[in-house]
Formats: structure tokens, sequence, C-alpha cells
């Protein structure tokens, strides 16, 4: 509650808008006590005062009553009948939303065609067709504004309750025994409640402004009692001549609702986790490049990169996902990358293109150099030139990696139309032949097919046809494998690793499995907690790995052919990444075989026997 | 005896076409199968992913209501059992495990359901034995007032078997345990189920796409492939020397370390549909020892000697 | 084709239940139907024509039955307030309604995803904090309170636009004349939708760009521009659909106070003075009759939906 308070304070808009509720509130429930006229007085000799007149601080109306007092007791009722109003909705809607998202089948479907009748009005008309029923009178347009929303409530709520029962934590209750009933309470609740709360706040402005509506049509409030609504509504037939009758409820309308969107819009913003995941700012074209120093780079490789640096910028704090990564990559060779999740292989690979999301990415330091030129000082334009042509990448995913509304055909197209200014037949005979090349059967339908009309293995081969469009030099292939089932990950390795060796591609093949890098690869990676410790050739570093992150780990990994029996374990978790600066081998909490001087100094990588290693003690 | 069998299992999904056709389409995910569990064995069941694993451990759980066919626990039916009863006799570890726990219920509160709810400890009782499977597991006291998204994948997998644990139920259904453990950290809960289950006495079925995991764990192995059990046989005859085609083709598909694969390029890695299952042997289109009669006649269980798998050709 | 057939199929009962609602709700009215019914036209000949026309005498069921089968045929009832059939009034009406709202739908669509767009792309810059203060600004303000403004501003001091009605009543009457009376009250009719669309545009754009088929778009080379138009815009208009179809029937709820505020001759106004005058079959009949063209509306929409996106099955 505290934190959520603070949140919402951080967001400066916000609290305005919570300030202005508070002093709203706090002067419109006290005007019973306040020293003012009584609002319903008339005084016909005082007509249409202007405000600032003597005696009446914001004027008088038509019949001569004090605006100022009719104001504060008119903000009172709408806010009362319009919170009411809202409260009453939010209730009951979210109760049918809950009973409908959660039993499913039957009852939702019966709820839900109920709710849809409902929607197909546009609201007013329900409104007007209650009020018709049961007479003008706030009273009845606070119900008929209530129900007019229920329906609003009830599919909001239903859609996430249904997100909810589907999850696994439910499941886990049931297994634990809990009936229905408390599921829904005990399970259920505390997890739609800060969407309730987010609907609330997003909504209560509406029904102010929507019983307000109602008044100011001569449907709510009756004379002499008078709302904001019906204030405004009086004020429009003498608008002309004396529009202060007009502005004054008016302005308190729009200072009311503004409050409410703004305070609301920070609740929002405070419960929705994709903000603080930075999930609603634009990634830019390019990361964002702010290298501390100039990193020498006189390598002559085909790809070069040095002391690459990569950080994820939260709260000011630079926290590095790649450490002064280093390595080449050889004119047709096959570099492996191998590590456990989150050791900042994808972040390397994204880096070589600065295609990692930024912000909240930032690369700080080193020097990518593809066929002697340095990518991180080039401008966007080259970069782009860069990418999809003479590098080129493939992705985990196949699913969420190609665009679900774009058939594969244009998507093939689109990188060969983008580097070479020329017109779609060609484009469209080059993918075609590329469609060819990944042995995709039935090529004319697959090409008129959208992504979610293909198996994962067809979608993957798509993903590489459309690395191959360009001719490019080198691919960058992340996990291409990952998602795939084995039989189909076999088939995709092998079209790989032929198809590399008959264009003499240069490629970096990432991984978390020994057993895929051991197929394709000629040398590997292995990086730990964002920095490389070890590198080799692949039968090498596979036969004898010197380092003892790399042994333990290839030893703790299940492997076909021993039978049921006790697995080598590596004891902890890897590291997460962090700002702190912490000194000393990354991998020492977990090393067996660990002395006091690993945490002395940060380990440099040495040579030993065909392989590099970042440790002072490597198995011999 | 048996801690556990079904017969006859099946689960069709079926939808209406449209509103006013009433013709139904009928989606197939389990196709008669009949499982057996002994206890204190770890039964794994293998198959690629859309085979109908999970979809057959729900109904052996009774999360999942059967098209037909029936399901014994004890030689009870389930439907026999009262509602809250069966989760005393039978539990289910689930493949995610951060999202198997309610994100804004304490690890304590989440452990303390089971116990409540099924065994009807008093709060004493509760603290007393979290307390102890705390310790089980590995896990520290001091994480019981935190939130689950503190944890990391490997500890919620330990608070995951903790739940499960507390239910004191003898068999425990686990799908896909490791799979989304990191590599360092899977070992690590594969030892502790291995270990609990001298411990306690349990009985497991495993779940996973992964044959090394299933390897590690397991007894006994059924393999699946569309709705179907094709092969069932000891572990270790499985993985030394695979009788059906499709055993075959799993086993040497999986990437070994410095060795390469011998795998034919091979376009066809789908199943096939399960709206409009083939006559036939449903891997014929796969399949590297096919023949006219496997297309058209669909192969019954054969057994031969404590092997038993469903294939006219198989790699004997 | 086969879909859309369905799609108008499945109205059906949307519509019949819009029937039921509309039907009950009016006859919850207390006491007397007839007498209710007609209010102060409740003379014993008129009671006696009503009772007669909708079967008033018979039971509940019976009479929705009958006033079902009238409706089918078109035969919305008498307007005995303003002595002629209902239908006839409404479709009059509808015309205006119809212009109006239609112009203030397209003008929050087209604006809104534009300037959403805009605002998301440039996000964090003034243009984008530009938008984003007169997006809040607008939807803070009843729309009433606008078209008072306006009719204050444009019309009273500068004198620029007429201050309402829907053509000059001498002269006038043809095209130039209705844009001219069109303007504010489609604009204060729009702006509170064009806010609305603008946000949800904005943050669906933002969203859109975070996703991994928009990486791939630029890990394939293809420039800033055309990831915009033709992979993000392509799925936001997908995402705003729906809740454009939500808009349509704000902005034909807004329209009743519009048309109250400029004098504009439409549906809208025509109910707000039939409750004030209790004319109630011819609020019956309004009601059924814009929440009828509101679903087909979004039957439309549905349809324009399933053919931009293919996954829907
Ligand atoms: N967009 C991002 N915003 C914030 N942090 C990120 C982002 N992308 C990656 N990280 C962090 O950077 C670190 C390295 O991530 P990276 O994706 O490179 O790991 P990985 O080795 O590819 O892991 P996996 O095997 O899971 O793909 C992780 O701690 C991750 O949480
Ligand atoms: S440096 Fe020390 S702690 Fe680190 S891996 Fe080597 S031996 Fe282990
Ligand atoms: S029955 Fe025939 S097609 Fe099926 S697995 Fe056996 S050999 Fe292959
Ligand atoms: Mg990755």
């Amino acid at each position: 509650m505290i934190n959520f308070l603070k949140l919402i304070s951080r967001n400066k808009l916000a609290l305005f808008g919570g300030i202005l509720l508070v002093i709203i509130f706090v002067v419109s429930f006290l005007s019973p006590l306040l020293p003012l006229k009584d609002p319903d007085v008339i005084k016909t000799s005082d007509r249409f005062l202007l405000p600032f007149s003597e005696g009446y601080l914001l004027g008088t109306d038509h019949l001569g009553r004090d605006l100022l007092s009719r104001l504060l007791w008119g903000t009172r009722l709408s806010l009362l009948v319009g919170i009411s109003a809202a409260l009453i909705s939010a209730t009951i809607g979210s109760i049918l939303g809950t009973i409908a998202g959660f039993y499913g089948n039957k009852t939702d479907n019966v709820i839900m065609r109920i709710i849809d009748v409902l929607m197909a009005f546009p609201y007013i008309l329900l409104a007007l067709a209650i009020v018709a029923v049961l007479g003008p009178g706030l009273f009845n347009a606070m119900i008929a504004v209530a129900l007019v929303n229920i329906p609003f409530f009830a599919r909001n709520i239903r859609g996430v309750t249904v997100t909810i029962a589907n999850k696994e934590f439910i499941d886990a209750a049931r297994l634990s025994g809990m009936s229905n009933f408390k599921i829904i309470i005990y399970e259920i609740f505390p997890n739609i409640l800060p969407v309730i709360v987010v609907t609330i706040s997003t909504t209560v402005g509406w029904m102010i402004l929507e019983t307000a509506g109602l008044s100011f049509l001569g449907l709510g409030s009756q004379p002499p009692q008078a709302d904001l609504g019906s204030m405004l509504g009086e004020g429009r037939s003498s608008l002309i001549v004396n529009p202060h009758t007009s502005y004054v409820p008016g302005a308190m309308i729009f200072l009311i609702v503004i409050g409410v969107n703004l305070f609301g819009d920070g609740i929002r913003d405070a419960l929705d986790p994709r903000l603080s995941k930075g999930e609603l700012v634009k990634p830019q074209p390019v990361t964002q490049i702010k290298l501390n120093k100039n990193v020498k780079n006189n390598s002559n490789s085909f790809l070069s990169v040095q002391n690459l640096t990569t950080a994820f910028e939260f709260d000011n704090k630079l926290h590095l996902a790649s450490k002064d990564v280093s390595f080449d990559i050889k004119k047709g060779e096959c570099l492996g990358l191998i590590g456990e999740s989150g050791s900042g292989k994808s972040v390397t690979a994204l880096s070589v293109t600065c295609l990692v999301a930024s912000p909240p990415g930032v690369i700080v330091d080193g020097s990518v150099k593809f066929q002697g030129d340095d990518i991180l000082k080039m401008n966007y334009e080259q970069i782009r030139e860069l990418r999809g042509n003479k590098i080129s990448y493939i992705f985990q995913d196949p699913l969420s990696t190609l665009h679900p509304l774009i058939k594969i055909g244009k998507q093939l197209e689109e990188a060969f139309i983008e580097h070479n200014h020329q017109k779609n037949k060609e484009a469209t005979f080059k993918g075609k032949e590329l469609l060819k090349l990944v042995q995709i059967p039935n090529i004319e339908n697959v090409w008129n097919s959208y992504p979610h009309e293909l198996s994962g293995g067809m979608r993957q081969r798509i993903s590489i046809a459309m690395a191959l469009t360009n001719d490019p030099e080198l691919i960058i292939a992340d996990e291409p494998t990952t998602a795939l089932d084995v039989t189909v990950q076999a088939q995709i390795l092998l079209l790989l690793d032929t198809l590399r060796k008959e264009r003499g591609l240069s490629v970096l093949f990432i991984s978390h499995d020994f057993g895929v890098v051991s197929q394709i690869c000629d040398r590997v990676i292995v990086m730990y907690g964002g920095q490389i410790v070890e590198e080799g050739k692949t039968e090498n570093i596979m036969s004898k790995p010197r380092h003892p992150y790399t042994s333990q780990l290839m030893k703790c990994v299940p492997h076909i052919g021993f039978g049921k029996r006790e697995l080598p374990t590596i004891s902890g978790s890897p590291p997460s990444i962090t700002y702190k600066k912490e000194i000393g081998c990354s991998f020492s909490s977990r090393c067996l075989i660990k002395k006091d001087n690993c945490l002395n100094e940060d380990i440099k990588i040495v040579q030993k026997g065909d392989s590099e290693v970042r440790c002072l003690y490597p198995h011999e | 005896m048996d801690i556990l069998s079904a017969y006859n299992l099946s689960k069709f999904y079926s939808k209406n076409k449209g509103l006013f056709n009433k013709q139904s389409i009928n989606l197939r995910a389990v196709n008669n199968i009949n499982i057996n569990l002994k206890s204190k064995e770890s039964l794994g069941i293998v198959g690629e992913s859309g085979c109908g694993k999970s979809t057959l451990a729900k109904m052996l759980a009774g999360l999942v209501t059967p098209s037909s066919g029936e399901v014994k626990i004890e030689e009870k039916d389930i439907n026999n059992y009262k509602k809250h009863e069966l989760p005393n006799h039978i539990q289910y570890m689930f493949q995610d495990p951060i999202s198997s726990l309610n994100p804004r219920k304490t690890i304590y509160q989440s452990l303390a359901a089971p116990l409540k709810y099924l065994r009807k400890l008093d709060e004493k009782e509760i603290e007393k034995e979290i307390k102890t499977i705390i310790k089980e597991v590995n896990l520290k006291e001091e994480f019981l007032n935190r939130f689950p998204h503190e944890f990391s994948g490997g500890q919620a997998q330990r608070i995951g078997i903790a739940r499960v644990l507390l239910s004191k139920a003898k068999i425990i259904i686990l799908d896909e345990p490791v799979s989304a453990l990191d590599v360092s950290i899977q070992s690590q809960i594969l030892n502790l189920l291995n270990d609990l289950q001298k411990k306690f006495e349990l009985s497991y079925i495993v779940i996973s796409h992964d044959l090394a995991v299933i390897e590690a764990i397991c007894d006994r192995v059924m393999v699946m492939y569309f709705g179907d059990i094709v092969e069932k046989s000891d572990a270790k005859e499985l993985f030394q020397k695979p009788y059906h085609p499709y055993t075959n083709l799993l086993l040497k598909s999986v990437p070994k370390i410095n060795q390469k694969m011998e795998i034919k390029n091979l376009f066809e890695t789908e199943l096939p549909d399960p709206i409009n299952p083939p006559k036939g042997c449903s891997f014929y289109t796969r399949c590297e020892n096919k023949t006219e009669k496997c297309k058209d006649s669909n192969p019954t269980e054969t057994i031969n000697d404590n092997r038993k798998y469903k294939c006219f050709f198989p790699n004997i | 084709m086969n879909y859309f057939i369905q799609r108008l199929l499945s109205a059906i009962p949307v519509l019949l239940g819009i029937t039921i609602i509309v039907f009950f709700i009016i006859s919850l009215i207390p006491g007397d139907p007839a007498t209710a019914i007609l209010g102060s036209y409740a003379t014993p000949e008129n009671v006696k024509l009503l009772n007669e026309q909708l079967g008033l005498d018979k039971g509940l069921i019976q009479r929705y039955f009958i006033w079902l089968g009238n409706l089918v045929q078109g035969d919305l009832g008498r307007s005995f307030a303003l002595n002629r059939p209902v239908l006839d009034e409404i479709l009059e009406r509808f015309n205006a309604t119809l212009i109006l709202s239609g112009t203030a739908f397209i003008l929050c669509s087209v604006v809104g995803v534009l300037i959403g767009t805009i605002s998301a792309f440039k996000q964090y810059t003034i243009t984008d904090k530009i938008i984003t203060f007169t997006v809040l600004t607008g939807i803070s303000l009843p729309s009433f309170f606008l078209g008072m403004m306006m009719i204050l501003l444009f019309a009273v001091n500068l004198q620029w636009l007429p201050v309402s009605g829907m053509y000059a009543i001498y002269g006038g009457g043809d095209f130039l004349d209705l844009i001219h009376h069109l303007i504010m009250p489609a604009i204060a009719l729009a702006l509170v939708a064009t806010g609305v669309v603008a946000r949800i545009t904005r943050n669906s754009v933002l969203e859109i760009l975070r996703q991994d088929y928009i990486r791939t778009a630029r890990a394939k080379g293809v420039r800033e521009g055309n990831v915009l138009f033709k992979h993000v815009l392509r799925i936001a208009i997908v995402t705003i659909l729906p809740i454009l179809g939500l808009q349509a029937g704000f902005v034909l709820s807004g329209s009743v106070f519009i048309e109250i505020v400029f004098q504009w001759p439409g549906v809208g106004r025509m109910l707000v003075d039939a409750i004030l005058k209790r004319d109630i079959l011819l609020v019956q009949g309004g009601v059924m009759f814009v929440a009828a063209c509101y679903v087909l509306f979004n039957i439309a929409v549905d349809l324009l939906q399933r053919y931009l996106d293919p996954r829907i099955k």
C-alpha cells in the first residue's frame, strides 16, 4: 500500500489530480458546515449577478440564488451520485463477470448473452429507457447509470477471470482441497481486485459525467435540488446573455473529471506491470551507444567483437548483461555460443547489429568490427544497410518472430525489396527459390499462408529462408531450434549445417544445449554471468572442458544412455544481473575447486592447452 | 497390486461447427489408452508436443473428465471418491513452477492450503508440518513469508514439490518437472525427486519431452504418439533397443555430445490431423519401415517378452 | 460469405433480446398501461383505441408477441403526442442523427488513430506531450459543456458559425449550408471519442513496437517508415477496430446531448422530448430502432475485423 502511494506520487500528474480531488471532496463535503448562503433561497432582486459581486463570490443565477453555494452543494450531490453508481455497477458487474469467467460453459454462455444484449444498446438509450419508466429524478438517474455500466464491468472482469482461472495455481488450489467458492474468494478475487480498482478509477469519471448528463437533459435531479448537470442545464437557457451561470458548473465538472482521470491513470500505471517493466516505451531502431572508452580493435578478422559490454538501465543504474565480451569469427566458420538462461547470449548476439531494445539497453563499451568497419561507430542508415543484407538473424520462436498478419510470401520478399530497390517480380522469384532451398513442399500454397497456419518446423524453415534472402555473409542464429521438438530440431540442424557449408556462411550459433552445439559448430564460447569463461574448438571443449563451470555443467546435464541414476549437480543458481560491481570470479560461489584468491581480483582469460579459460585453476 | 490403473481412456474435444450447425468437430487428443502404475514405481510418458501427454495426465488426476474409459486409484474408480478425497491420493505437479503459485499469497499461505483443507490440521500443526517439509526440499525457513515472484524457477519448483508432499498423496504426476528450469538446476531437482520417492515411498508418473530426463528417473517408459501409446517397456531395455520406429527416431534425433547425428533428411515431421485421424498407422508418413499394409490397417498392441508395441514391422 | 450469413443469423438472438428488454422495461411502468402510455393524452377514446391496438387487455407474454408481430411488419405504433406513426417520425429524424454521428465517428476514428500513432512514434517529444495533454483535456470535458462554450465563442462572439439547427431558416438548405451547421456539433461530439481512440492507439502502438516480429522486421533492415506503416499499423488497426465499434456507441449516445445543445433535429432530441412528455411508444420505438442499427453496425465491424485478421477462425 505504501509502495503503491509512493508509485502514484512519483507520477506528478497523478499527484496533481489526487490533490485536486481531495480539495474538491473536502470543500464540497464540508459545505453544510461552511458559512454559505442557503442554495435554494430565491432573491429575484439579485438575478444574474456576475462573479465577484459583493456578497456573491461566483455571482447568482436566474433566480438570484448564490452560485457558490449551489456549486458546492451540487458538487457534493454529483460526486455522491456518480461514485455510488460506480460502486453499484462495479459490485454487480464484477460478481457477474467472475461467475461467468470462473464457471465457464453454460453459466458463462447465459450471462454473456445477456450482457451482449445489454451492450448492444448505446448506453444512453438504455439509460433513457430506464428513466422513461422510473420517471425523472436523481435517484432514478443513478440507478440507470449504474445499470448501464454493469455490462462493461462484467465483460472486463470476466476476461481477467478466465485468464486467471486457467492458471496452474487454480488447479493447484483444487488439488489442495479447496472448494470452488473458496477458490473464488481466496485465489481469484485477490488477483482481480487490481483490475476492478483500475476499472473503477477509469470509469468513475464517466459515470459522474453520465449522471450530470441526465440531469442536464432534465431527467436527473429535479428543481429546486440541483446537481452540476442540472445547474448547467438551467444555465443553458441564459447561455448567450449570462454565460457565467453555465461556465461555473461546467468548469467544476471539468475539474472533477480531469482530476479523476489523472488520478485514475496514476492508479492504472502503478498497477500495470507492463509499465514498470518498461514495456510501454518505444524501442529505438538502434541501441543507444554510449562508449566510455575507445576500444582498440586491430583485428582483421571477418567479424571481430572486442570488449563488448551491454547494459540495461533501470532506476538510473546500469545493470551489465554482457561484460567485456571478445571473440572473432572467421569466414565460413560456425561459432557456438553456449550458456544458461540469462547468461547474456541473446544480448551479445543482438548487440552485434545494435538490436538490443533501447531503452533500457545501452552499449557501454566495445567495438564490433565487421569486414573492417566498426558497426558501433556507424549511423542508423549504415547499420540498417547491413541488417538483413550482409548480416541476418534467425530467432528462437518463429511464431512470435514472424508477423502474424502478413502472408509468408510478402514477408519473404520484404528484405529483398528493402535492400535492392528492385521491383516485386524479382523479389517473388527470389523468395520462391529460397523456399525451394529450405525444402518447403507446396510452395504456392505456403507463399499465400499466414504463419499461424504452418507448423513450427515449417515456420523455422521460413525464417531460415528469410535470413538467406540477400545472400548474407554472417548469420546470427539465436536458439533457432529450442522451441522445436527433437525430431524437428534434428531436421532443422541438418538443413542449417548443409546450407552453411554449401554457401560458405559464417554463423554465430547460440544454444544452451551442448549436444546441439556439438552437431554444427566448429568453435565454442561458453558464457556465464555475462562473461566468456571458456573458448576453444568444439571437440576440445566437449571432450576436455578446462573451466570448472563448463566441466561441472556438462556433467550435470542429463545425457541418454546411463539409466536411472543419481546425477551430479552444481549447487546454487546462476547470478542475476546487477548494477553492483563484484570483484573476483563470478562462478566462485558454485565452484568445487575455488581457492581464497579467486575472490581477490577479476580473473583474466588465459590460454590453457588449446582453449582459453577465465579461471585461476583450470583443469589440466 | 496396481496403485493406479486406467482402462480405455479417451478424450475428444468437441466443438460445434456453428451456431446452427449441430454437427460437431471431434478433435482427438487421447485415444483408448491403458495404463497401470505399481506402488513405488516411476513411470515415464514421453512424446512430442501436442501428442496428448498433459491431457492424459490431467485425466488421471481428475482435473479433466475423460470422454470414455475409467481410472482407478487403489482399485476404486475415481468417480467414487468424494471430491475432496481424491487429492489425498493423487497430486499433480505443474510444468511452470512460478505460475502454479498464487502471485498474491505468501509461500506459507500457499503451503498451508492442503494442510487446512485436505488434512484439516490446526494452525499449530500446520506450522510444524510446513517447517519440516521446507527443510526436506532444501529451502530456508525465511522464504516462507515471501511472495512467488521473489523466487527463481528452481526454488519455485521446490516449493511446488513441498506443496505436493504436504497432501500426503502417494501418487504424484510430474508434468515436465524440469523443462522450465535452467540446465544447471535440472539435476538438483531430479535428484531431489529421486530421494523423496525413496523416503516417502511415492509413485511417480513423469511426463516429459526430454528422453534424458525420463531415463534419469524412470523405471518404466511409455512412448506416446498422436494420442496413442506406441511402445511400453522397461526403461533400460527401451533406451538400449527401441522396437517401435518412432521410439527409434526419437532416440536418434537427440543430439549427443561429440557424436554426429545419423539422421536422414526427411521433410515430414508433422502429426496427422487430429480432426480426421488416418485409417492406418498414424506414424505412417514418417516411418522408415512402412509398407502398404500400414497405410490401411492400424496395428494393435503386440506383446513380445515384456515388450509391448503397436507396429507391424518393429526394429527387432 | 458463409460466415457473413452466419454472422447475420447470429444477430437474431441479440435483436430478440433487445426487443424483450425494450418491451419489458416499458411494461414495467406502474399503473394501468394504457393510461400510463398515454399520459396526459389519456382521453377515454385514446385509451380504448390503444387497448385495441396493443391488446392491452391481454397477458404480458401475449402482448409481447403482438407487439413483436407489429414490429416485424414495421409498425411501431402511433405517437399520441405527435399524432403520427412512430416509424415515420423516427425515419425523418434518423437521417439527421446519422449525418451528425457519422461525421463525428469518421472524425474520431481517423483523427484518433492518426494522432495516437504520431504520439507513440514521437514518444516523449514535445509533440507527444502536446497531444497527450490535449487528449486528456478532451476526454475530461463534457460534450454538452464543450458545445455550449463553442457556441459562445464561435457563434456568439466571433460569429463564424451558426448558433444551432441543421439548416438556415431562411434560404440555405444546400450542402454547404449543412456543412456550415455541422462543423461545431460534429467536433463537439467527436472530441471525447477522439481522445479515447488516440489514447488506446498510442498504447497499443507502443506495445506492438516491443513485439518480437517488429524486432525481426528491423533485423531484416526494413526502414523505420515501413516498419510503422507495414508492420505496426497493420496490427494496431486490428486491435483498435473493436474499440472503434464501442466508440460508435458512445458517439450515438453523445449525440443526444449535442442534438439538444445545437437544436439538431435528430432522434436523440426526439427521445428526450418524448420522455419528458411521457410519449412512451415513441421512446420504445426510437430505442428499438437505434439499437437495431447499432447491432448491424457492429456486425459490419466484426466482419471487417475478420477480414483483416486471418487468425480469427
Ligand atoms: N529487454 C531487456 N530489458 C531488461 N533486461 C533484459 C532485457 N533483455 C535481457 N535482459 C537481461 O539481460 C540478461 C541477459 O539476458 P539474455 O537474454 O542475453 O540471456 P540469454 O543467455 O539469451 O538467456 P536465454 O537462454 O534465456 O535466452 C538477463 O539477466 C536478462 O534478464
Ligand atoms: S577462478 Fe577460482 S572460483 Fe573461479 S572457476 Fe576458477 S577455480 Fe573456480
Ligand atoms: S505399423 Fe508400419 S507405419 Fe506404423 S510404425 Fe510400424 S512399420 Fe511404421
Ligand atoms: Mg536468449
